[in-house]
């Protein structure tokens, strides 16, 4: 084929780095489960990866911030592709705490991997319905 | 990697107010819902095998998930993905609407049962302990296993359903699909290359 490069570029309103400050949420998270499995079964201190957890779920909760303030964002399309999205990634963060529960983790590294587990379940599913939105065209156009 | 281009003239270009007919959607589904039933048996198989924490369905789970996921990153990253970014519009089309949809519900499924039947097994052989000899091979392959995940969540898996939902619409953007073609087949690049790295670390494990 020729193939010919499409020089026309995507219009789409200014939007908020969501998936760039949704994959730094996720690089925390992941960063401070790597850090409590690496030292199983010795006492570990709980403190970084609750920083790390801390700093991720500010992400998260910043990333949704600034995404509710743009004008005319496809919310609809953004919200049927989140929900399903969801249900997927709760059934794979489920799979995982069950491994945890299985090899009876509990207390403070229980805590965190869950609380790790449920960010990894909205955030995945955010980015996903993001992407998707972005490139609606309102129907009005 | 070759670059993805795609001919404006090749497939209906959205222009706002002065564009071209509406063609009929494409049809394909962007979730196989067949496909989902095998899922939900993996899924189960996956449970039992980690209730029971018996060592050969572990063993079974994680090396044919692993080899698996492995496999289809290397495959993709490096011989499916240059040819895709070569092939003409109708059949990278075609391609990526037979494709997509499957990858869509096997990567996810692979990557599960290989991490979970995974972390289950080292711990039922002592590899995850911080005392094993192995133990700085095993935090190795978290870290190139992290890196691959924020990868494949972040950037490949959303960019995989948006085409295919661009794709759906009566009039698709070539230019859309350009840059989100682009996103998928580069981070398939990258994870093809952290395979690699996980065949290095997963061999030097199986050896001793």
């Amino acid at each position: 084929m020729s193939a010919v490069s499409a020089h026309s570029t995507v219009e789409e309103p200014r939007l908020p780095p969501v998936t760039e400050i949704g994959m730094a949420s996720l690089a925390l998270i992941v960063a401070g489960g790597i850090y409590l499995s690496s030292h199983i079964p010795e006492h570990v201190p709980l403190t970084p990866a609750i920083i790390l957890l801390a700093l991720s779920a500010l992400l998260l909760a910043g990333n949704l911030a600034a995404l509710s303030r743009v004008q005319g964002f496809a919310w609809a399309r953004f919200f049927q592709i989140a929900r399903w999205s969801l249900l997927a990634y709760a059934i794979t963060a489920g799979l995982i705490e069950f491994a945890f529960l299985e090899d009876h983790l509990s207390g403070g590294p229980l805590v965190v991997l869950t609380l790790s587990l449920v960010v990894y379940a909205v955030h995945v599913p955010m980015l996903i319905a993001f992407t998707v939105a972005r490139y609606e065209v309102p129907a009005a156009a | 990697m070759s670059g993805v281009t795609v001919a404006p003239s090749e497939v209906a270009v959205h222009h706002e107010g002065a564009g071209p007919p509406a063609r009929p959607p494409l049809e394909f589904e962007i979730v196989p819902r067949k496909g989902l039933i095998v899922v939900a048996v993996v899924f189960v198989v996956l449970i039992v095998a980690i209730a029971s924490n018996k060592l050969w369905p572990l063993m079974f789970l994680h090396v044919a998930g692993g080899a698996a996921w492995t496999i289809i990153d290397l495959f993709l990253g490096f011989v499916l993905g240059p040819i895709l970014g070569r092939l003409s519009i109708p059949a990278r089309i075609e391609v990526v609407t037979k494709l997509m949809p499957k990858m869509l519900i096997i990567m996810p499924t692979v990557v599960t049962v290989a991490l979970a039947a995974g972390w289950q097994l080292g711990n039922k052989l002592g590899f995850v302990l911080s005392q094993s000899p192995n133990h700085g091979w095993v935090v190795a392959s978290f870290i190139v296993v992290g890196v691959m995940a924020i990868v494949a969540l972040g950037l490949l898996e959303p960019a995989n359903i948006a085409v295919l939902v661009e794709l759906k619409k009566p009039q698709p953007r070539p230019e859309v699909i350009e840059r989100l073609m682009k996103r998928f087949i580069y981070s398939a690049g990258i994870t093809g290359a952290m395979q690699i790295a996980t065949l290095v670390i997963m061999t030097r494990l199986a050896s001793g």
